[in-house]
């Protein structure tokens, strides 16, 4: 798990944001609306489009009340709503989010955009793609894609750098 | 673990699926209820207005007591969470024709009903019948008899809390029938437990019943002593259909002594606001001119009680999962 440790995180934002560049110069999006995932995608999402959407604004989507767990595991504590402070309709959504696991949370933010209008498309920008995917969901661009285990937890820490934290899952 | 541990485990477990009164609410669901209403507050740009938290359940508005106001912000907090929403008008159902009470829950139960919203004349029907109820069955008070009205004492803390800062610096007046009022004893519940700096009840004597100062309020029989320097004044209303003795000489006598006009309004803090948990009788306890004047909140009560019971169902519903 230590390689996943030692990567340049900020290395790996610039080569999104490079990609994610491309895909806007081939004109693939046109209408572009930044909504990044709570909390992760949020400060992810918003390195990751400042060099290519800079004059963009960006919206916070928090899934708490779209999750298909909380029958399972009660409501999830944060509360902070979502925000999304430009229209839906019609748009190209860019939807951050830091990593990629089981797709869950992508079904959870793709059923609340839908509530907010119909969007053009849906692109996904990932940093981590950890695999392990149980829902057809795919990324459009990922940073990096490793397959791990569900026993680890992978976290993103943004200390004095950016770092991947890897976690072993207590049984 | 010991049986009798276990036991009471479970007890609270199954307390914990109702909602029945403040008295004896947790600080931390108290809180976590506030949180909730807040974050469902914002809906801002969405184009759909519903939230998925309780699709595919159903809520049965079951009213032994004619209401309009609870009823219709119960049912709107339902559909706002995507749930499925019956009303049973108690009064023209088959319970007229001789069903129990009993029967009628069973009925209900097995048309896979998953919250029971009750009111009720009789102090402690929420709580009999939470009891009758089956294991996955949550029930909410909408208020019994005089005992209590739990969302309403919640709706009503939201809205003083957006409006002012901290509890512990607030003089709280609750002017008029307390007697009556479901309301103003879970309206006190409430204020003690957010630790209001001083809770007021204010009415004739016939009206505030004997020993209410052990409840850690203070009683005042002249309304001008009671509202100076009130931040907060919850006007009651006067419940006429309750008051089986001569207990007023008369409504406009009332209104004299006790009815919250302008002029006495000017006793309370400047920046004072006025609440009101509906129906209101204009004349009798309030005047027209404050109930529609820019101190009061009675309107915001009103679309806060929608946000509030959300969070109060949502939070049930998702409680009953929990390990």
């Amino acid at each position: 798990m230590l390689e996943l440790e030692q990567l340049n995180v900020e290395e790996i934002i610039n080569s999104v944001s490079t990609k994610l560049s491309s895909l806007k110069n081939e004109n693939k999006i046109k209408d572009p609306a930044l909504i990044g995932i709570r909390r992760g995608g949020v400060w992810i999402g918003r390195r990751i489009s400042e060099q290519c959407f800079p004059e963009d604004r960006f919206g916070e989507l928090n899934i708490a009340y779209y999750r298909d767990d909380f029958r399972r595991i009660g409501l999830h504590p944060t509360v902070e709503p979502s925000e999304l402070p430009f229209d839906i309709e019609g748009r190209d959504v860019i939807l951050f989010d830091d990593i990629l696991h089981t797709g869950r949370t992508i079904r959870a933010a793709m059923n609340e955009i839908f509530d907010f209008g119909r969007p053009n498309s849906i692109f996904l920008v990932v940093l981590l793609d950890r695999g392990g995917r149980e829902l057809p969901i795919s990324p459009d661009i990922s940073g990096i894609n490793m397959e791990l285990s569900d026993k680890y937890h992978v976290k993103i820490e943004n200390n004095n750098s950016i770092e991947f934290k890897v976690f072993e899952r207590l049984e | 673990m010991e049986e009798s541990d276990k036991k009471k485990i479970n007890a609270q477990k199954k307390q914990e699926r109702h909602f029945l009164s403040i008295n004896n609410i947790s600080k931390i669901l108290f809180n976590e209820i506030l949180e909730r209403a807040e974050s469902f507050q914002v809906q801002g740009t969405r184009e759909i207005k519903k939230l998925p938290l309780l699709r595919g359940k159903t809520v049965a508005n079951l009213f032994f007591e004619p209401s309009t106001r609870t009823r219709t912000t119960f049912e709107l907090a339902a559909k706002k969470l995507s749930a499925d929403v019956i009303n049973i008008d108690i009064q023209t159902s088959a319970t007229r024709k001789g069903e129990s009470l009993k029967d009628t829950l069973r009925t209900l139960e097995s048309m896979q009903t998953d919250i029971f919203i009750v009111r009720h004349p009789e102090s402690g029907a929420a709580k009999f019948i939470a009891e009758l109820v089956g294991d996955h069955v949550s029930v909410i008070n909408a208020g019994d008899g005089r005992h209590e009205h739990p969302t309403q004492a919640m709706v009503d803390m939201f809205t003083i809390r957006k409006n002012k800062r901290n509890f512990s610096d607030l003089i709280v007046s609750i002017v008029g029938d307390v007697n009556h009022s479901r309301v103003a004893r879970s309206e006190i519940h409430a204020l003690k437990l957010v630790g209001t700096k001083e809770i007021r009840v204010v009415g004739p004597k016939t009206l505030i019943p004997d020993q209410i100062e052990k409840l850690g309020v203070r009683a005042f029989f002249s309304l001008d002593e009671g509202l100076k320097d009130a931040d907060v004044i919850i006007a009651l209303r006067l419940q006429r259909e309750r008051m089986q003795s001569a207990l007023l000489p008369s409504e406009k006598e009332y209104y004299r002594c006790f009815g919250l006009t302008q002029e006495r309004l000017k006793l309370a803090k400047k920046d004072a606001i006025v609440m009101h948990p509906g129906p209101i009788n204009r004349g009798i306890e309030i005047e027209s001119s404050v109930a529609d004047g820019a101190q009061s909140v009675i309107l915001e009560q009103v679309s806060n009680g929608i946000t509030v019971r959300m969070a109060v169902m949502a939070i049930l519903s998702a409680l009953k999962y929990q390990k």
